[in-house]
């Protein structure tokens, strides 16, 4: 039986690796390549890379730097940051990526979720569902390239995202990103457990409890940024990934 | 001496991380379109990722099937197919109308999840049980556990065809050997030290 999957989540701001708190004030944390290897000899299940200048900034996939960095990974790696084409997600998959990752080009462009799993496969088509929440505690979809809050349901999009063909959901909590306050596992019941296909979410990790009630609330995979880079109450950076053993122990069913 | 392996590009599956661990275990390996390297070739990998007809149509429109037949069957070339490139070694699949290479005899069948609680694709890790010994899996290893991608699973009509199994609900064919043909369902460049292991027993194998 397969064991949820836990994903170093990692954020690309030009060429360095940076962390954020809620979704703001990104801060450096060290070379993406360097980061790779250690994440490899650690084993991970599987990294995401997200180029979140790109995102801002309207640019295209950086390339030769995914494919260096990927060419470090061999393990599955999910990359999304200024991808709005077919023809840049096949490049992207022909470098070595696993996985794309859309946000607001599928908003933008409502077909590119279809267009994109037509051509790639829905299971490496990955919507990505930023998160925040209205005055009330309602939850709404955040636009990572306009940074502000919509109107729209983050989990009707979620359907929508599915029925066009994404074949794995990755939901970002915009804020509990960066700190460490657990998950919120409502926000997991209430996309996860409406969606036939995976969903991964981000945004809260602090410690290894955390990922266990993720994956019992109905997540197929947990993700988390700072929990893998700092480490200690004053953060130090530095890269960490728990022991497989220790995974399997916590999050296996028997 | 090993022979160098010939990684097919038939315009579909991630050939760039198979040559990327073949290289980094110090495999010679080369990427081919070439239909008389194909025939020349003493080991080759069919990469794979996507629809069965797609598949087979991107093999057949590539002009590579029947000089891997040869390589495969009058100069008994060792094949590997990946993925998508075990599937197609077989006779049909579930997934789509068109005829398989029907190098091994059986069919591709899609994972039977109705209400069982089990999702498809299956997609994630998965401990992977070696069933007889053969050249990708060393037996004595505790352990081991590949990345696992699909949505269809092969099903052999000679059960020692089968090489290795894992489990999604019921247990499933997850790689096969006969002869100089096997078959891995699993991504062994996506599997990191595991998938290095398997690729190097592969390059060392006479």
């Amino acid at each position: 039986m397969l064991r949820a999957r836990v994903i170093p989540c990692l954020l690309l701001d030009g060429v360095g690796l940076v962390k954020t708190t809620r979704f703001r004030n990104p801060s450096y944390v060290g070379d993406p390549i360097n980061a790779l290897r250690i994440f490899n000899e650690k084993e991970v299940d599987e990294l995401i890379l997200l180029d979140i200048g790109a995102s801002r900034v309207g640019t295209e996939p950086q390339f030769d730097l995914i494919r260096s960095i990927v060419s470090e990974a061999f393990m599955p790696v999910a990359y999304g940051g200024g991808i709005s084409s077919v023809v840049q997600a096949k490049r992207l998959i022909a470098t070595g990526v696993e996985k794309v990752i859309v946000n607001s080009a599928a908003l933008r462009y409502p077909d590119l979720i279809g267009a994109l799993s037509r051509e790639i496969g829905a299971s490496s088509t990955v919507a990505a569902i930023d998160v925040g929440r209205d005055p009330s505690g309602g939850y709404r979809l955040f636009n990572p390239a306009q940074r502000r809050l919509t109107d729209i349901d983050p989990q009707a999009q979620a359907r929508r995202a599915v029925a066009a063909g994404a074949g794995e959901i990755f939901i970002n909590d915009v804020d509990r990103d960066g700190t460490g306050d657990g998950y919120d596992l409502d926000l997991i019941k209430q996309i996860a457990l409406t969606v036939s296909v995976p969903a991964i979410i981000c945004g809260g990790a602090g410690q290894l409890s955390d990922l266990k009630l993720a994956v019992n609330s109905g997540a197929a995979a947990v993700a988390a940024g700072s929990m893998f880079v700092y480490i200690g109450k004053h953060r130090a950076v530095m890269i960490n990934y728990p022991k497989y053993e220790k995974l399997r122990e916590l999050l296996s069913d028997d | 001496m090993r022979s160098e392996i010939l990684v097919l590009d038939y315009g579909l599956g991630n050939v760039a991380s198979v040559l990327n661990m073949l290289h980094h275990i110090g495999a010679r390996a080369r990427l081919s379109k070439a239909a008389e390297d194909v025939a020349k070739a003493d080991k080759l990998i069919l990469p794979g990722v996507g629809h069965f007809d797609a598949g087979m149509r991107a093999l057949s429109g590539s002009g590579l099937r029947d000089p891997l037949q040869q390589a495969v069957f009058e100069r008994g070339a060792r094949l590997l197919g990946i993925c998508l490139g075990m599937q197609l070694l077989f006779e049909s699949s579930d997934e789509g109308v068109s005829v398989g290479l029907g190098f091994l005899p059986g069919r591709v069948r899609r994972f039977d999840v109705e209400g069982r609680g089990l999702r498809v694709p299956h997609m994630g890790w998965a401990v992977v049980y070696p069933t007889k010994p053969g050249s990708l899996f060393d037996l004595s290893a505790p352990e081991q556990r590949f990345y696992f991608v699909h949505s269809f699973h092969a099903v052999c009509e000679r059960p020692d065809d089968v090489a290795a199994t894992a489990n999604h609900g019921d247990t499933f064919t997850a790689a096969v050997e006969r002869n100089n043909i096997a078959g891995v369902q699993f991504h062994p460049e996506k599997s990191h030290r595991f998938g290095m292991a398997l690729l190097s027993r592969f390059a060392e194998a006479a």
